[in-house]
C-alpha cells in the first residue's frame, strides 16, 4: 500500500522523483480517509509551488481537503484524466490517480521526505 | 463537551469496518463501504442505519395535547393516535429551537423525537414552557433507533416483524415484535425513499439490529452511515438542524410553511410568523445546482452577478443520484426564483450556479 520507491510527507502526499521531475499524488491512507473523491482543484501548468505549501484541493463527498506540495518547483504537467474522473485517485492513487508533476528547484529537498517505512510508522500502519 | 457517547451498536459498526466520527456528542459511523455506494444502494435497494443518537422525550398527562400544541407550529391536537407528525418548535421570535417528530401514543400521551445535538436544550425548553403537573421524561438513553430505508424496506421489515407492512401508511406507526422483542415500527425516514424507523429498548438494540441487518444484507442492502444520510436528505431538501435551520431562521423562510398551522389557537412564535406572512419574506431557503465546477459547502457566501452578497450556503454536496453538485442556501428575494443565476464563492473563486426547483430528486415519498 506504500510503495518503496516513493517518498512521503506528513500531510499524506507522495512524490516519485525521476530526472529532476516529481510526480505527486496523495497516499492510500489519505484517499481512504477522504472517501469517495468527487472533485479536484489543481494549479495551472507553470505555477510555482513551495514545499509544504498548498497547491490544490481534493474534495470528497463529505469535505474539501487541501493538498500540499512535498517539494519546491514549477508545475509542468497536470493529470487531466484525474480532473475529469476524480475516482481515479481512489482507485489508483499511486498510478492513474497522480495529481501534478513538479520540476524540482532543489532536488536535495527529497532528503527531507520520509521513506515508505517511516511513513508507515508515522500513520501507525 | 463531555466525552462522546457510544450507541449500543458501536461494536457492530466497528466490526463492519465503519469509519467512526464524533457527531453531536456521539460516536457514529460516517461510512462503511463508501458514501456513494451506500447512497445508491438505499435509492435502488435498501440500507440500514443506526440512529440511536436521536433523542426521545415523552410528554403525558392531563392537558398534554393543548400544552404541547402551544409549543409547536404544527397541530398535534388534531394528530390521530398511531400517527406521527413533523413539526418545528419555535422561540417567541419564531426562530427554530428544533425540528422534531411527534408521535401520538394516546389521548394525552406523546413521544417527541428530537435531534441529538438538541436533546438537553429541548428537554429544558419543553419543561420550561409546559404547565406544571405534566409528566415529561427524557428517555433518549433508554431507547435505540434503527432505520431501514429504500424500496426493499417493506419486505425486510415485514419479514422481521412477521407481518404484512403494506397496511401501514406513511407517517403511521404500530407496536410489533422482532424475535419476541417489543419494538415500535414507524413508516418514516429522512431519505425520500419508502422506509421504516424501528424504536427499541437500548438493551435489546443489538438483537434487533442483527435481525434487520441480516435481512438487509441478504438481499444486497448495506449499512449506511451519516455521510450518505446527509446526501440522501439533501437531494430531498430535508432541512438539517444546525445547518439549514436554527434559532436565526423561521419555518417560513426555510420553506416548511406547511408545518405552520395559523388556524389553530396561539402558539409560541405565532405573532412574528403572522407578521412575516403578511409582510412577505425577505429571504428564502432555495436549492441550486452548480453550473461551474466546485462543491458548495456550508458557510460559503453567495453573490449575484454584480458581486453583491445575496445569501449563504447552508448545505452542499456532490449528489450521487444526479451526478451534479447541489446546495441549499438562504437567498434574498427575488434571487430565489427558479432559473436565477447566482455565484457561489468557492475559496475566493466565484462559481456559477442556478436556482432550481426542489426537491432536487422527484420521488414519490413513501406510501
Amino acid at each position: 500500500m506504500y510503495p518503496e520507491e516513493l517518498k512521503y510527507d506528513e500531510t499524506h502526499e507522495w512524490a516519485k522523483v525521476e530526472d529532476n521531475v516529481a510526480a505527486v499524488g496523495i497516499t492510500d491512507h489519505a484517499q481512504s480517509e477522504l472517501g469517495d473523491i468527487v472533485y479536484l482543484e489543481l494549479p495551472e501548468v507553470g505555477t510555482e509551488v513551495k514545499a509544504g505549501g498548498e497547491f490544490g484541493v481534493v474534495e470528497s463527498v463529505k469535505a474539501a481537503s487541501e493538498v500540499y506540495a512535498p517539494l519546491t518547483g514549477k508545475v509542468v504537467e497536470v493529470n487531466q484524466a484525474a480532473v475529469e474522473d476524480p475516482t481515479l485517485v481512489n482507485r489508483d492513487c499511486y498510478g492513474g490517480g497522480w495529481l501534478v508533476k513538479i520540476e524540482l528547484k532543489d532536488p536535495s529537498e527529497v532528503e527531507n521526505l520520509k521513506t515508505a517505512a517511516e511513513y508507515k510508522d508515522f500513520i501507525g500502519a | 463537551m463531555s466525552k462522546p457517547i457510544d450507541t449500543p451498536l458501536y461494536d457492530r459498526h466497528v466490526s463492519l469496518g465503519a469509519k467512526m466520527v464524533e457527531f453531536a456528542g456521539f460516536v457514529m459511523p460516517v461510512q462503511y463501504t463508501g458514501i456513494i455506494d451506500e447512497h445508491v444502494t438505499v435509492r435502488e435497494n435498501a440500507g440500514i442505519f443506526d440512529l440511536s443518537h436521536m433523542g426521545e422525550i415523552f410528554v403525558s398527562g392531563k392537558g398534554a395535547p393543548a400544552a404541547l400544541n402551544n409549543l409547536v407550529t404544527n397541530d398535534v391536537e388534531k394528530l390521530k393516535i398511531g400517527k406521527a407528525l413533523y413539526t418545528p418548535m419555535c422561540t417567541p421570535e419564531a426562530g427554530i429551537v428544533d425540528d422534531i417528530l411527534v408521535y401520538r401514543d394516546g389521548d394525552e400521551k406523546y413521544m417527541l423525537v428530537v435531534n441529538a445535538s438538541n436533546i438537553k436544550q429541548d428537554y429544558k425548553w419543553i419543561v420550561g414552557h409546559m404547565p406544571k403537573g405534566l409528566e415529561i421524561a427524557d428517555r433518549s438513553f433508554d431507547i435505540a433507533l434503527v432505520a431501514v430505508q429504500g424500496p426493499q424496506s417493506e419486505a425486510i421489515v415485514g419479514e422481521a416483524v412477521a407481518q404484512d407492512m403494506g397496511e401501514l401508511r406513511y407517517y403511521e406507526f404500530e407496536n410489533a415484535v422482532i424475535d419476541d422483542i417489543p419494538v415500535r415500527v414507524s413508516r418514516t425516514g429522512y431519505t425520500g425513499e419508502d422506509g421504516f424507523e424501528v424504536y427499541v429498548d437500548a438493551a435489546r438494540a443489538g438483537e434487533v439490529w442483527d435481525a434487520l441487518f441480516d435481512l438487509t444484507n441478504g438481499i444486497g442492502g448495506v449499512p449506511v452511515g451519516l455521510g450518505a444520510r446527509d446526501t440522501l436528505r439533501l437531494e430531498m431538501k430535508y432541512c438539517l438542524y444546525g445547518n439549514d435551520i436554527d434559532e436565526t431562521t423561521t419555518p417560513l423562510e426555510a420553506g416548511i410553511g406547511w408545518t405552520v398551522k395559523f388556524d389553530k389557537a396561539g402558539f409560541v412564535g405565532k405573532a412574528p410568523l403572522e407578521k412575516q406572512r403578511e409582510q412577505g419574506l425577505k429571504r428564502k431557503l432555495a436549492g441550486f445546482v452548480m453550473v461551474d465546477a466546485g462543491v458548495p459547502r456550508h458557510g460559503f457566501e453567495i453573490i449575484d452577478v454584480d458581486g453583491k452578497r445575496i445569501g449563504g450556503v447552508t448545505s452542499g454536496s456532490y449528489s450521487p443520484s444526479l451526478g451534479d453538485n447541489i446546495g441549499l442556501g438562504y437567498l434574498d428575494v427575488p434571487h430565489d426564483e427558479f432559473g436565477t443565476e447566482i455565484l457561489v464563492d468557492v475559496r475566493k473563486k466565484p462559481r456559477l450556479a442556478r436556482v432550481v426547483e426542489t426537491p432536487f430528486l422527484k420521488l414519490l415519498g413513501g406510501k
